[in-house]
């Protein structure tokens, strides 16, 4: 897919997306970020009822030369990770918004979200 | 041979837990060397990243995959400029290089082509090499990362010697053509015999002499073109109108890994021997060379380099732990491979458990993997029986 960045989507500047609903949120990386990575080759989600904490490393992706820590947007309890992605890790590259989400996340401060990026925002951090 | 990079995220150095956000800004250093293909490299699609202090192409538009599978079904072509020619000439050149190089260099016929290795006085390894006997001189080719120390160390090594021990870098670049399809499409630029495995010839290809070597580092059948760097331009263009596919180095780590080909400052170290790395086959001790005595003192090594597959899910990367019922042991090199689809790499581990078949366990960033020591090499895997 070409360049995009959502402008329902909220970021953080380690090349995160939230797609934010009430106190449930669900996270992936951003086409930027699947970009410089590459094929992304392996991605081996992290369990649900696990925690999250904002700006920590929750998870990894692959590609086949080099591995990436993936952040937490935001704080909370993962209720949903996406299996899809064991068999299909390349979704993450092809879809990053869609079927390349992570983790569905129920939020412990759904406040913390005031300090994420919106996509203009998010862009301009793109370009320096 | 491709050296480990010194900074950036490919080529050995894994940037295993940096953020995103450094590894775009690895590239953008300004002090890189590059090669006269570099705007080649543009044009078709390159990701350029800091390599041994060059500004070199990791993948081109189609991805590491697609460049590996195209040079295992067809033909790619690395621009391996980067690398750096020592030439040696004199009456004593046959002499000094039998001196510093762990192969028997008497038994290099003309224009043939040999492997070796540099050790120190310890026996550890400084560089490995493969080298060319042209007439009355030799030309080896070092990695880049250590072209400068091999070449002030054989300068150093050479008196006592009546010899001339030249950096001949800049006067030479290189391209790797590699895969099934790479002598045809190398043959189709020249009215010369491609020379065998192996082997070297001077041909005019696409117009342009070169010493064209049968030589590689892909475990495909191929060439290796030295050239004029004025002229590499022009055989790139070349070759990729006849279809040879632009490979990157990202892709030369995958092929070399699947064919369990060492990579210097992964596999290969000061800190160990040759006989460790399996590399005792290119290394005559009975010759004497620098670094024979420590080895031969040194008697079998307590662990030995191993190529490995994962059973399971993961990939293995350098630094990752090994376990195994004899004790530790430390992954190398680690990809996924793209033609078995599975974790691959090469690992020392005790040599009691580098034999074919032993189960081994990879750590992999705090999640234990279950692996398989294998036969090398990897890719094309041997046949049963």
């Amino acid at each position: 897919m070409d360049e995009s960045y959502p402008d329902d989507l909220r970021y953080h500047p380690e090349h995160d997306w939230a797609r934010i609903d009430g106190d449930e949120a669900v996270f992936g990386v951003t086409w930027y970020a699947q970009d410089a990575l590459g094929e992304v080759v392996f991605y081996d989600p992290p369990e649900v009822g696990g925690t999250v904490s904002k700006d920590q490393a929750y998870t990894e992706v692959e590609s086949v030369k080099a591995v990436s820590d993936v952040f937490a947007p935001l704080s909370g309890e993962i209720v949903a990770v996406n299996e899809a992605l064991n068999d299909g890790p390349e979704a993450i590259n092809a879809d990053p918004y869609g079927d390349g989400w992570m983790v569905k996340v129920r939020l412990s401060d759904p406040a913390e979200a005031g300090s994420l990026l919106d996509a203009d925002a998010y862009k301009a951090l793109l370009q320096g | 041979m491709v050296p480990p990079a010194s900074t950036g995220p490919f080529g050995g150095q894994y940037l295993s837990e940096e953020p995103l956000a450094s590894r775009a800004l690895a590239s953008s250093t300004s002090t890189l060397r590059r090669t006269p293909l570099c705007d080649r490299h543009v044009a078709a699609g390159a990701r350029l990243v800091a390599f041994a202090g060059w500004e070199m192409p990791v993948q081109y538009e189609g991805g590491v995959r697609e460049e590996h599978l195209a040079v295992r079904s067809g033909a790619g072509v690395f621009d391996v400029s980067h690398m750096g020619e020592i030439e040696t000439r004199g009456p004593d050149a046959e002499a000094f290089l039998q001196h510093v190089l762990s192969n028997d260099i008497s038994k290099l016929a003309d224009g043939r082509a040999q492997y070796s290795v540099l050790c120190r006085e310890d026996g550890g390894v400084l560089d490995d090499l493969f080298s060319y006997r042209l007439g009355d001189r030799f030309l080896t080719v070092t990695n880049a990362a250590n072209h400068e120390a091999d070449h002030a160390w054989l300068a150093q090594r050479a008196s006592g010697f009546e010899v001339e021990v030249e950096d001949v870098a800049a006067r030479h670049s290189m391209l790797a053509v590699q895969g099934p399809d790479a002598r045809a499409a190398v043959a189709a630029l020249t009215d010369g015999e491609l020379p065998a495995r192996m082997g070297t010839a001077i041909l005019s290809v696409a117009g342009t002499e070169c010493l064209v070597c049968g030589t590689g580092y892909t475990g495909e059948d191929g060439v290796e073109l030295l050239l004029a760097p004025e002229h590499a331009p022009a055989l790139w263009d070349a070759l990729l109108d006849r279809g040879v596919v632009p490979t990157g180095l990202g892709a030369r780590d995958t092929l070399r890994l699947e064919a369990c080909f060492h990579l210097y400052g992964n596999d290969l170290s000061t800190d160990r021997s040759p006989i460790e790395a399996g590399l005792g086959w290119a290394c005559k001790l009975d010759t004497g060379f620098v670094g024979s005595p420590a080895l031969r003192r040194a008697g079998e090594p307590l662990q030995r380099l191993v190529p490995f597959a994962f059973t399971g899910p993961g990939i293995p990367r350098q630094g990752n732990p090994v376990r195994t019922e004899a004790g530790a042991g430390v992954v190398t090199s680690g990809t996924l491979s793209p033609c078995l689809g599975i974790g691959i790499g090469m690992a020392y581990v005790p040599a009691s458990a580098a034999s074919p078949g032993t189960a081994i366990e990879v750590d992999v960033r705090g999640k234990l993997r279950t692996a398989e020591v294998r036969e090398k090499p990897l890719y094309p895997p041997r046949k049963a029986g």
